[in-house]
């Protein structure tokens, strides 16, 4: 008997080996691997779409690609960095962190773990197929506005759909798990405001995805019906609303924003006490604020649609409401700041990622707050000045905060230090064609280009040709990313416990790697302790 | 050292635009245009108001960040302080906010106000928006005609030297009177377009079904240009928009104008009609009107457009073909182009289908589409 036993708890502590290790599956760390190597490819993939897009804007003129095709990428770029690329990244990262965080062995409840993975490469292989389909992929932006993408759609339209809705499942999936896991599984002692901010961030995160992705679900079940079945809902000559898409549309895609952003402040907000070696400052208020801004994108999604034709009373309130933004906001901002002054900081490469994270970020919430105001929006709205803002809030944002989040992990999580000064040079590159890409955007909106279209008048053509160079500056150098990750989990200086002199939170009191199961007894008082101070 | 000149770099980039926001106009055009109305100088004025509240946010904020990057380093030999709260400062960095806000919120509102007062106009205009066209009807005049992109193909796949207003030039103009308030009524034929001139400050969205309600005072006689700003499918970014504003004696005899141009219309509409003019007029009008989808070689593309060469519809009996241009086909998007198009052009561009390519089907005559737009 004896034997036996020793046999299978042996089987179920070390991962199983080859292909099935990673099908089957149920270990949070392994889940979070494939979810963030899922959202590099994907990273990938729609950062060559991007390209695309950039190499056709270079010069004025048709030169690359024809329209149809052009919008097919304006599209699929959009749909695949943000349920690609960014929003796995940040679940990668819950599976990867927040067991460990908490104290706990793993997530609660490890098998739909699996299955909310292994439901996204079938998605967007799906989705990914559309552009082989007679008609070509989805071409309404990935905002998919109807009727255009109803009744004009291409035939693909369907499978796009039910792409959405495996994504939204999966979504759904992983946030009740982040929440069941915060929940459920913190280590005793631990109370909900001594968490990790990342842990709370994502907390709030997992509350806005299941509150919002059922209604992605249902906007474009909408959109089936109309397109299979005979319904109006968008349709005006059956007795639908065209802005009722818009509306629904919105009231997901508003919070959707902010679930691409929320877990990116949790991770800056771990980056730069560390690195300052100084205490967050203003813990509760921190909180407090993303509390506040997940409430209030429940009530500012009609600023997307100033021109849709409101009502002033309409137009009015959100106006308001969007302002209001601002306020939880810059209290995130102030409190790093504070938390740097007077700390005593050192500029690895996580900390110059989160840097710039913070000053960048605060370019797109000005421009933002720009956008606020309804008169003036009439200017910016499907300009590329509404492109420049928020891909300054998604690429030096969110995806930045990914980088550094990568960074600051990988010794944690391979054991291996990765190369700090390829880390540096990729920061750099990245840093410099980022500003070079979108700052510009800034200038030919406010000039009067158009959002979505292949070709402009020549005006625009010098800051384009600028804009495409920076592209291309900030795509290729991710492959500097790519090849320092592949080499620290080959090798590389053996990383230490600890691996930061400033770290504090209870990751870092594990073995770098961590063992399989992550705290299979609960980490004492005293860890506890030395993990909040 | 390093991160010193890195603090130059950022204020740099910040500060860039402010030093450059004069040069107006330049093909390195960095700020709004102020624009030809009382409105879109309003709107000027709060999109600068709101742009230096955040260049002096900046200057605050990043100066202290890097103030404390540069002096709080562990290589200087600073030592990490301990205060991590303080309710004092926490409360005044949530109310000085607020007040800013409060201080933006008020004159925007109020220009927002006026934006929505549509009383008392003196010129009422239907736009409707078409993929990939825009249709003006002068509801107190008889005046009704759609706009079309008039860059050459040429142009645009670089067989020729682009002209000064590549892309924002049109066969035919909106023409408003300048000094007068013009109402705008906007819908749409398709899918969802946005009617936008920056100079006017005018963007709208033209959704269809819906009416949607905008309108303008320019002061002075001039062309301005915009574009459609909501993705409307393939040719999105080739449907511009060119205001005329004309003096009230110009737009007048514009008017005059446009009432002799109906006399010369219905007497075209009379001749006899030879195939050969017909076909070089229907290449004309299928350049303008429907290569756009059906492409100029009549192949379509698979599986979105039909491709006109060698089927049923072009070879057989033109009644069908007829119908088909006249009526569009609902639920796709082939338009109804009996309301776009006069008799002579439908009948040029019908028969220009049926005999180019190696298509068989012979000419339509005017008569013949009288008689069936006639007998509706």
């Amino acid at each position: 008997m004896a034997s036996v036993d020793q046999t299978m708890s042996d089987g179920h502590h070390g991962p199983a080996r080859g292909i099935t290790r990673w099908l089957y599956t149920t270990n949070h760390k392994d889940i979070g691997t494939l979810y963030l190597l899922f959202s590099l490819l994907m990273f990938f993939i729609g950062g060559c779409m991007a390209l695309t897009i950039r190499a056709e804007l270079f010069q004025p003129g048709l030169q690359m690609v024809m329209p149809e095709f052009f919008n097919q990428m304006t599209t699929m770029h959009g749909l695949i960095m943000v349920f690609g690329a960014v929003m796995p990244a940040f679940v990668g990262l819950a599976n990867w962190m927040i067991p460990i965080m908490v104290g706990a062995p793993d997530m609660a409840l490890p098998r739909m773990n699996n299955w909310s993975f292994w439901i996204l490469p079938f998605a967007f292989t799906m989705m990914l197929s559309t552009l082989l389909m007679e008609g070509g992929g989805p071409n309404f932006g990935w905002t998919f506005y109807a009727p255009l993408s109803t009744t004009y759609a291409p035939p693909s339209v369907t499978f796009f759909i039910f792409a959405v809705h495996m994504m939204g499942i999966s979504s759904i999936m992983g946030a009740i798990n982040v929440i069941a896991t915060i929940l459920n599984m913190r280590a005793p002692g631990m109370k909900l405001m001594q968490m990790p901010l990342f842990v709370w961030t994502w907390l709030i995160t997992a509350f806005l995805l299941i509150a919002v992705m059922p209604v992605l679900a249902g906007v474009v079940t909408m959109m089936l019906m109309d397109i299979h079945f005979g319904t109006s809902f968008f349709d005006a000559a059956g007795g639908g609303d065209p802005v009722l898409f818009q509306h629904v549309f919105w009231f997901f895609g508003h919070p959707e924003v902010y679930i691409m952003i929320l877990p990116a402040f949790g991770v800056v907000s771990e980056i730069i006490p560390t690195f300052a070696r100084k205490r967050l400052f203003g813990y509760a208020s921190m909180v407090y604020a993303t509390a506040s801004i997940a409430f209030l994108s429940f009530i500012v999604w009609a600023h997307h649609m100033f021109t849709v034709g409101m009502p002033l009373a309409g137009e009015l309130f959100f106006m308001f409401t969007t302002m209001l933004i601002a306020v939880p906001t810059g209290v995130k901002v102030f409190n790093w700041i504070a938390t740097m002054f007077r700390g005593s900081m050192t500029f690895e490469t996580p900390m110059l990622f989160a840097l710039a994270f913070v000053v960048l970020f605060t370019i797109g919430g000005f421009s933002g707050l720009m956008l606020s105001i309804a008169p003036a929006d009439f200017q910016y709205h499907d300009t590329y000045f509404v492109v420049a803002h928020f891909h300054y809030v998604l690429v030096p944002g969110s995806v930045f905060s990914i980088m550094a989040a990568a960074y600051y992990w990988l010794p944690k999580w391979t054991g291996h230090m990765y190369n700090e000064s390829m880390g540096k040079l990729h920061f750099w590159l990245s840093f410099i064609g980022v500003n070079i890409t979108f700052f510009p955007m800034h200038f030919l909106g406010l000039a009067g280009m158009p959002r979505r279209i292949p070709d402009y008048a020549l005006q625009f053509a010098d800051f384009n040709m600028v804009a495409t160079v920076g592209a291309f500056i900030f795509g290729f150098s991710q492959l500097l990313f790519v090849y320092n990750v592949v080499c620290c989990i080959r090798s590389g200086k053996q990383a230490t416990d600890e691996v930061w002199e400033g770290s504090r939170g209870l990751e870092w009191q594990l073995s770098s790697p961590p063992p399989y199961h992550s705290y299979s007894t609960p980490p004492t008082a005293e860890q506890l302790s030395k993990a909040s101070h | 050292m390093s991160s010193y000149r890195r603090a130059l770099l950022y204020a740099g980039l910040f500060f860039a635009p402010l030093f450059c926001v004069q040069q107006a106009n330049a093909d390195w055009q960095l700020n709004l245009i102020e624009g030809a109305t009382e409105i879109s100088r309003s709107v000027y004025s709060l999109h600068m108001v709101i742009f230096y509240i955040c260049v002096a946010i900046a200057v605050v904020v990043f100066g202290v960040m890097f103030w404390s990057i540069f002096w709080h380093r562990k290589s200087r030999g600073a030592k990490a302080a301990h205060f991590h709260e303080s309710t004092f400062i926490e409360v005044l960095w949530t109310v000085i906010p607020v007040i800013i806000l409060v201080s933006m919120a008020v004159p925007a509102s109020s220009t927002l106000i006026d934006m929505y007062d549509k009383n008392n106009s003196e010129l009422d205009i239907q736009i409707t928006g078409y993929q990939w066209k825009w249709r003006y009807q002068y509801l107190n005049h008889d005046i009704d005609f759609f706009s079309n992109l008039s860059t050459p193909r040429e142009q645009i796949n670089n067989a020729e030297t682009k002209g000064e207003n590549y892309l924002l030039e049109v066969d035919q103009p909106l023409v408003i009177p300048a000094g007068k308030k013009v109402r705008f009524l906007l819908t749409s034929n398709d899918v969802i377009h946005s009617w936008w001139v920056p100079a006017l400050a005018v963007k709208k969205d033209t959704v269809p079904g819906f009416i949607n309600e905008a309108w303008t005072l320019v002061d002075e006689p001039g062309i301005y240009r915009g574009q459609c700003a909501e993705l409307c499918g393939r040719d999105h970014g080739f449907m511009p928009i060119v205001v005329d504003v004309r003096s009230q004696a110009d737009f007048d005899l514009w008017l005059a104008e446009q009432a002799s141009l109906k006399v010369a219309a219905q007497q075209s509409a009379e001749k006899a009609w030879t195939q050969e003019e017909l076909f070089a007029r229907g290449e004309e009008v299928y350049q303008t009107s429907c290569l756009a989808c059906h492409q100029a070689n009549g192949q379509g593309i698979p599986g979105v457009f039909p491709g006109l060469v060698g089927t049923e519809l072009m070879q057989g009996d033109p009644a069908g073909h007829i119908d088909a241009v006249v009526n569009g086909r609902s639920g796709t998007a082939m338009q109804a182009f009996g309301e776009q198009l006069s008799a002579v052009d439908l009948a040029a561009v019908i028969t220009y289908e049926r005999t180019a390519w190696g298509n068989q089907g012979g000419m339509v005559t005017v008569q013949q589409i009288q008689q069936l737009l006639g007998g509706e």
